[in-house]
């Protein structure tokens, strides 16, 4: 029997970028083991969502909350139950896959052995063996963007935002994230993906956020 | 203090990595300084006399050069958010950087110092005190232009940015640090001069990682 | 309470009221001081008629000080509270401040000419000036130094912060650089010792310039707030949806309600 964790919760959010709003009035409910999709066109505001959602930007009007917490009352402990892969890979062309998803694991707070044991299943989960220890600048689009995803394992957080995850990926290694993610659903773990992308997500919550475009809803100039 | 280490660690590799970064640093220090006698002429009474200023001026220009790469390459691949997400204090991460910033910059500047104060002529008694004076300056530059380096990521021509927002804020460590050999050369005593370097290093210690950390937020909202 | 205050539309009402009595209570003022300046005061016995400069340059240089300090107080309250006209008016006033301070050590350079017989002195209150000025500088390329105006702003406000805590350091270095370098021969401008028919101007002046402040910010502020609003209307005329209906001051409505979560 699992303790039964709180949900994570956006109430009526609305989102700005610079000065214009992308969108409005969003809100969803996201239990431990589910699975929420964004789709959308091009510029709906999914990234921003996703940067939303990991607490890098804060919400322009709307409450984004962790059960009965508001994320922004505790942003440090939001950013410890989350991984967040964006369209960049945050990899150094001069470093090894091996080196550098120790150093994040490290990073994450796992111990020297705990990183170790970690990042060798990330390692194999990823099917990275050949190249772990290639310096990153040799490795081709997909095996890097394999690298960035191997992050997810190589440091436990029970919640994950990708944005674009199937981007550059063979058809045995979208297989393989997509069963990676059913397996971290079923340790009741939660997943958030934009993507363009028909990604076979069991059981999963789709948001299109098209349908919260602020039509008719332009804010006061300024944000008040 | 989970990574922090860790991080400093990282970020000295990338500089062996991309060990041209730091010669390149020295070798526009070297230029700079071996420019002036070229333009004011080689007497060596009229070099000694301006010799604390050159030497200061030109290791404060060095660090200049290289402060646009301490926090612009993470923020370009994505690694500064994750950097964000981690369980290191941002404040520390932040810190972290600037320390390997000043390891693979000013600690070197300092270093190669005598061997430049002897073709400006600068004085024998005084090299301690150049080095010294460095040592304990280079790190508030390097502490002031994280800020400024943090801040204007992701502006237009960041360079020229970078160096109009530093260059009042440098004055003092230079006003100190030239300060500080001179005093040395013309018998007065450096020690005021060093004690008032150490205690812009305390106050920017103190100051400039969280100010650094905070600009970090904004870039990466 | 605060968000009283920071109503926009609110703004525009009460500053376009206050704005004919600003610029009025300034010229008068201004007026009132160059004529006592010019006119009714006596020419310094040491310096001759060259001592009416200084009843721009003193009033000046303290704007370029009181503007900065504005500034940065400001723009702490932006970066606290999120207050989003305290940010319209730290952006407004520094090239306001900047012009002060231009004006500050362009008077100071024709008042030293007669003086010292040099346009410019490293003299310690000047050199402070002149690394101020530099300090308003770094913070106007920095908050047009984005295609995103507010993430200027924001970076903006934050250098303002740092600035002024700098700004003490700088003016203690500069102080003691001075006193290393130069032997304090050179004449102190602003003497404590000041005769009365010399203060009275130099007051009248000092409170037209902080009026006349008052007035160039309410106006910068008002045509930001119009630029914004242009540009909402722009992207408004780009977005493929009907237009909103305008309130009655020019602002728009408050967004649509809530929709029902997933």
């Amino acid at each position: 029997m699992r303790p039964v964790l709180p949900d994570l919760i956006g109430e009526d959010l609305a989102c700005r970028r610079g000065e214009r709003l992308i969108f409005s009035g969003l809100g969803f409910r996201l239990p431990a083991g589910g699975a929420l999709v964004l789709s959308g066109t091009n510029g709906s505001g999914k990234s921003s969502l996703l940067r939303l959602l990991a607490g890098f930007l804060p919400a322009a009007s709307g409450r984004l909350m962790w059960g009965t917490q508001p994320v922004a009352a505790d942003l440090a402990g939001h950013h410890a139950r989350l991984h967040y892969v964006g369209h960049a890979d945050a990899l150094k062309p001069a470093l090894t896959p091996r080196e550098q998803l120790g150093f994040w694991s490290a990073l994450r707070g796992l111990s020297r052995r705990q990183a170790a044991a970690a990042v060798e299943a990330a390692i194999a989960a990823f099917a990275l063996e050949p190249v772990a220890d290639w310096p990153c600048r040799w490795l081709s689009a997909g095996q890097r963007r394999r690298v960035a995803m191997a992050r997810l394992l190589a440091a436990p957080a029970p919640l994950w935002l990708l944005d674009e995850p199937l981007t550059a990926l063979d058809e045995a290694s979208q297989a393989g994230l997509q069963a990676i993610v059913v397996a971290h659903r079923d340790g009741g773990g939660r997943v958030v993906v934009a993507t363009h992308a028909p990604l076979a997500v069991a059981g999963a919550r789709r948001l299109v956020l098209d349908d919260y475009h602020p039509r008719r809803a332009r804010e006061p100039v300024l944000p008040i | 203090m989970p990574g922090f280490l860790g991080l400093v660690r990282r970020d000295l590799q990338l500089a062996l990595h991309h060990s041209g970064d730091t010669a390149l640093v020295l070798a526009f220090f070297v230029l700079t300084v071996v420019l002036f006698p070229f333009g004011i002429g080689p007497e060596p009474d009229v070099l000694a006399r301006v010799a604390p200023g050159i030497l200061w001026v030109a290791a404060l220009l060095a660090a200049l050069l290289s402060l646009d790469r301490m926090f612009l390459p993470d923020y370009e691949d994505g690694s500064l958010d994750l950097i964000v997400l981690s369980r290191l204090p941002l404040g520390l991460a932040a810190l972290a950087k600037i320390v390997a910033h000043w390891i693979s910059s000013g600690l070197p500047l300092a270093l190669i110092s005598p061997a430049l104060a002897v073709v400006v002529d600068l004085e024998p008694g005084a090299m301690p005190i150049l080095v010294i004076s460095l040592l304990l300056g280079t790190p508030t530059l390097s502490l002031i232009g994280g800020v400024a380096a943090a801040l204007t990521l992701g502006a237009r021509r960041q360079g020229v940015l970078l160096s109009l927002l530093v260059l009042p804020l440098y004055v003092p460590p230079l006003v100190f640090g030239a300060g500080a050999i001179e005093a040395q050369e013309t018998g007065g005593d450096p020690r005021a001069d060093l004690l008032l370097l150490a205690a812009l290093l305390a106050a920017a210690l103190a100051l400039a990682p969280w100010a650094a950390a905070a600009a970090v937020r904004q870039a990466t909202e | 309470m605060l968000s009283r205050f920071a109503n926009p539309a609110r703004f525009v009402r009460v500053s376009a009221a206050l704005l004919p009595w600003c610029a009025g209570v300034s010229i008068a003022l201004i007026l009132l001081g160059l004529y006592l300046a010019l006119i009714a005061s006596p020419p310094d016995y040491q310096q001759g008629e060259a001592v009416r400069i200084m009843y721009v340059h003193v009033p000046s240089a303290w704007m370029a000080l009181n503007v900065y300090l504005f500034v940065a107080a400001a723009s702490a309250v932006a970066l606290v509270w999120r207050h989003p006209l305290a940010e319209v008016a730290a952006r407004a006033a520094a090239p306001i401040g900047a012009c002060f301070t231009f004006v500050c050590l362009t008077t100071g350079s024709l008042w030293g000419r007669p003086m010292w017989g040099t346009w410019w002195v490293w003299d310690a209150r000047l050199t402070s000036v002149l690394v101020l000025f530099f300090l308003y500088l770094g913070y106007i390329a920095l908050v047009n130094g984005f295609d995103d105006p507010a993430r200027g702003s924001r970076a903006g406000s934050l250098l303002a912060v740092v600035g002024v805590v700098n700004l003490p350091i700088i003016k203690f270095s500069v102080d003691w650089w001075n006193t290393l370098h130069q032997p304090a021969s050179v004449l102190r401008l602003g003497k404590p010792t000041i005769a009365l028919s010399m203060l009275a101007p130099l007051l009248v002046m000092a409170s037209g310039f902080t009026v006349l402040f008052v007035t160039l910010l309410l106006i910068r502020m008002r045509t930001d707030l119009k630029q914004r609003r242009i540009r909402a209307l722009q992207l408004d005329r780009l977005t493929p949806a009907p237009a909103p209906p305008h309130t009655e001051s020019g602002l728009p409505a408050r967004p649509v309600a809530a929709r029902e979560g997933i």
